[in-house]
């Protein structure tokens, strides 16, 4: 598994760069934006990679809730983590684009107001996931976590039943986009699925290593009471030392 | 020309946030192995 990763870091290098050229030379230039709808081929493929993994917290959040198995809880933990930095790149790309096309930075419209409420619900998972030292956190993140799930098909179908800025959905909606954008469309999404991978992946080892960490540092306390009240008991003065003035 | 800046300020946001995103992995990869390290130690 070790030697795999390095082996599928170069790989998803080599695809991203595939992606940027495609996106950047190899598409056709949109008839009425011109160049800046370009941001298409990151704005798009960053959106269904964030829902993905979001989806995947929700399934992970659920498993959690029925069997506690802590590794279950570590993926929904994990798959939250870089879908918030995907959903970040999607409310930081999607301004840069509305500028120059609507003329604004941003309209309390549904669709991206509902984006910003999945935004903070995930990122108030993070937190709670962070700072709380309680036994029950894992399992009050996950009931969170299946309510923010809700959110998700508000923001992809907010376009159908409520009027908004936002052009309808590539898929499933009615807009429709030359086969050449989509295949590019597809292109980067894989390369950008492959990266969420990696990160993942990295995270997972990263909270499979801190989760190690913790316990040992607590047997470790564990070990040093027990070597403290030890030598209490031999000889009190250790006990009158350790107490201290 | 104006419409480029926006095209690339967008593609620059994006790998900035996945490249701080990267470095915090690490810095937290580098904590934890220096606190392994001296758990060992002890």
């Amino acid at each position: 598994m070790k030697r795999l990763f390095p082996i599928l870091a170069v790989l998803t290098a080599l695809m991203l760069v595939y992606a940027v050229y495609q996106a950047l030379v190899v598409a056709p230039t949109e008839r009425t934006m011109g160049d800046v709808q370009r941001i298409f081929y990151y704005h798009v493929p960053s959106a269904w990679t964030a829902f993905l993994l979001f989806l995947v917290n929700l399934v992970a959040s659920v498993v959690y809730l029925v069997k506690r198995n802590p590794k279950v809880d570590a993926l929904a933990m994990v798959s939250a983590e870089v879908g918030v930095v995907f959903c970040t790149v999607v409310l930081v790309t999607g301004p840069i684009w509305a500028r120059p096309v609507w003329g604004i930075w941003w309209t309390w419209d549904v669709r991206l107001t509902s984006t910003l409420v999945l935004w903070l619900i995930y990122v108030s998972y993070l937190l709670l996931r962070r700072f709380s030292d309680s036994a029950q956190a894992p399992a009050l993140a996950a009931v969170l976590a299946i309510f923010g799930a809700l959110d998700i098909p508000l923001v992809y179908f907010s376009i159908w039943f409520f009027r908004t800025q936002h052009p309808q959905p590539v898929i499933g909606g009615g807009g429709s986009i030359d086969p050449r954008m989509w295949r590019v469309l597809l292109i980067n999404w894989m390369a950008f699925l492959c990266f969420a991978l990696l990160m993942c992946w990295s995270r997972y080892r990263l909270e499979t290593m801190r989760r190690e960490v913790e316990e040992a540092q607590a047997l470790e306390s564990l070990l040093g009471d027990d070597r403290g009240s030890s030598a209490e008991i031999r000889n009190p003065k250790v006990a009158l030392n350790r107490s201290g003035p | 020309m104006n419409s480029i800046k926006f095209l690339y300020s967008a593609y620059a946001a994006t790998w900035s946030i996945h490249l701080l995103y990267i470095g915090s992995l690490l810095r937290r990869y580098r904590r934890l192995k220096q606190e392994l390290n001296e758990l060992k130690q002890k």
